[in-house]
């Protein structure tokens, strides 16, 4: 590990004043970043631990949503009594993530940042436009069984890895920050994270130090909720696809329904197209698949990852067979 | 960099490089060994130690965070003469082979067992709000994150089974 110096932050002001400085990084669990510097994959000359802000408490919003602080623990907020009731998409994603362990440390706003899991990012005698810009795309012609097969660009095929951040989205969840000159603003988990285009290293829409001190959560959507996640292994895996799917019904018909998914996408990855599509209709397996087509239309494989395609259709049908309850009582 | 730590009941006073993660303070400047490592990438589990009531992995955080921070570790959690009750069901059940493992398993089990307690879910929970007792299944989702080179989960998991019923009774 390179070395750095450590500065402490007593409050949100200290944390960005002092994240200001070239080189500097805020660190909260840690779980990340730290995994990353031991492997000189990132090497901050400075690093702002946010622990001790106070930013670690869920409280109810005027309009009847959740505002979810920066560091509240995965853990936390996988087992808050609130979230379990009204939004149990979030804490099903939270819990197939990681391990027991990793998620009492791994934080709300280190969760939305944590870095691909493309090996050659990870290795630093590969080429790699997201860690060193310019260098080219080792995962392009290698081994792909973890990358992207919807939005991905010439220059970055890498997936977001986080479980936490496809319910927030299917969820239409905010994220708060607060920027050097001390001024929040809020922006949409759907603008939040880039796609890689021909600039990968720039993955969200975060301006240079600036801290993430909240995450929003609007008022609950009802409804069944439901999050899959294939793998590898059965637990403390990566998903390789993962849905997060919340539909209420109207009768025999779909009253709404929300979609995203994980492991496909440089973010992730949302199709109104195919929400609007299932709206008013009643649940069968042709317009699951009608669903699936649309979100699938521009998919493409990298060879290793080719089996995520159909693997997609498959867990998006039983998500929402399971979210219908087609076939069950109603 | 100056770090005072609570382990296991007692005040230890720290000074080291801040690259210096919980595991390796606590292995090699406070002589505490019974913590391993197995992978130093949060990967396998062999470095879990309880921090203010909380399993982590020490290899993933540094030892200058957790400043005033109360710790134990495997040596906090019995002794030879004085096994705690999980300690003697992994002797009674088997639950090792090599035993590289097992202070992480002890540690993580025995934290684990307290958020059962405090009702939290797993992901193989069918009703995130109903939690009864622990099956199999949820002890082994719970105990995922130590991983166990020689397989010794079916006694691991017949270890924790019997602390969860010592526990409900
Ligand atoms: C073995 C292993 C398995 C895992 N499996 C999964 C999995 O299955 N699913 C999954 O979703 N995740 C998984 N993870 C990843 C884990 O969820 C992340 O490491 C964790 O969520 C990161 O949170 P943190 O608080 O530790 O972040 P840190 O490591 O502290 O920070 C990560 C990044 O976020 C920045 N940052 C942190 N907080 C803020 C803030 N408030 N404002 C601005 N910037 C900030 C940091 O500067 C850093 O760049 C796994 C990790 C490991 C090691
Ligand atoms: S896919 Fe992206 S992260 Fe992976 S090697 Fe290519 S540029 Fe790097
Ligand atoms: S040594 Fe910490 S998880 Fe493997
Ligand atoms: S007993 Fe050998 S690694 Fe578990």
């Amino acid at each position: 590990m390179r070395d750095f110096t450590y500065d402490r932050a007593a409050a949100t002001s200290d944390a960005v004043a002092s994240a200001s400085d070239e080189g500097a990084s805020f660190i909260a669990g840690g779980t990340n970043l730290l995994d990353l510097m031991k492997l000189e994959v990132m090497a901050p000359e400075k690093l702002v631990d946010i622990n001790r802000l106070d930013l670690h408490d869920i409280e109810e919003t005027d309009t009847g949503g959740l505002r979810v602080g920066a560091l509240v623990s995965n853990s936390d907020l996988a087992a808050d009594r609130r979230v379990r009731r009204d939004y149990a998409v979030l804490s099903r994603a939270l819990l197939s993530g990681a391990s027991g362990q990793l998620r009492n440390k791994a934080t709300t706003g280190g969760n939305l940042l944590q870095r691909t899991r493309c090996y050659y990012f990870y290795d630093t005698a590969m080429p790699c436009n997201k860690r060193q810009p310019g260098s080219g795309c080792a995962a392009i012609g290698g081994q792909t069984r973890l990358h992207a097969i919807l939005g991905a660009s010439e220059h970055c095929i890498a997936t977001h890895p986080s479980d936490m951040a496809v319910a927030m989205r299917a969820l239409d969840a905010e994220v708060e920050v607060e920027g050097t000159d001390g001024a929040r603003r809020t922006i949409q988990m759907a603008e939040f994270h880039r796609l890689p285009g021909d600039t990968p290293a720039v993955e969200t829409v975060l301006k240079a130090g600036e801290l993430i001190t909240a995450v929003i959560l609007p008022p609950p959507p009802g409804g069944r909720h439901v999050y899959r996640k294939v793998r590898d292994r059965a637990s403390y895996a990566f998903a390789l696809v993962s849905v997060a799917a919340v539909a209420r019904m109207d009768g025999d018909s779909i009253g709404d329904v929300r979609l995203a998914f994980g492991g496909v996408a440089h973010k992730p990855w949302r199709d109104d197209r195919a929400e609007a599509l299932m709206k008013g209709k009643a649940p069968s397996d042709a317009l699951f698949d009608e669903a699936a087509d649309l979100i699938l239309a521009d998919a493409r494989g990298q060879g290793g990852n080719d089996f995520k395609i159909p693997l997609l259709r498959r867990t998006l049908k039983a998500a929402l067979s399971e979210a219908t309850q087609m076939g069950e009582p109603q | 960099m100056k770090t005072s730590l609570r382990i296991n009941g007692e005040e230890r006073q720290l000074d080291a490089d801040v690259r210096t993660t919980l595991l390796d303070a606590l292995r090699q400047h406070l002589g505490l060994t019974g913590s391993k490592k197995g992978c130093d990438h949060g990967q396998c589990g062999a470095c879990t130690v309880i921090v203010n009531g909380r399993r982590i992995n020490s290899c993933l955080t540094l030892a200058c965070m957790h400043d005033g921070d109360e710790i134990t570790t495997i040596e906090g959690i019995g002794t030879p003469d004085n096994l705690a009750p999980l300690q003697k069901a992994f002797v009674e059940h088997d639950g090792f082979q090599c035993g590289f493992c097992t202070p992480g398993q002890i540690c993580s089990a025995t934290a684990m067992l307290e958020e059962a307690k405090a009702g939290w879910p797993s992901f193989v929970s069918d009703d995130l709000d109903d939690i009864d007792t622990l099956s199999d299944e949820e002890i082994a989702e719970r105990m995922s994150g130590n991983l166990c080179r020689c397989s010794a989960y079916p006694n691991i998991v017949a270890a924790i089974r019997e602390s969860v019923k010592e526990t409900a009774s």
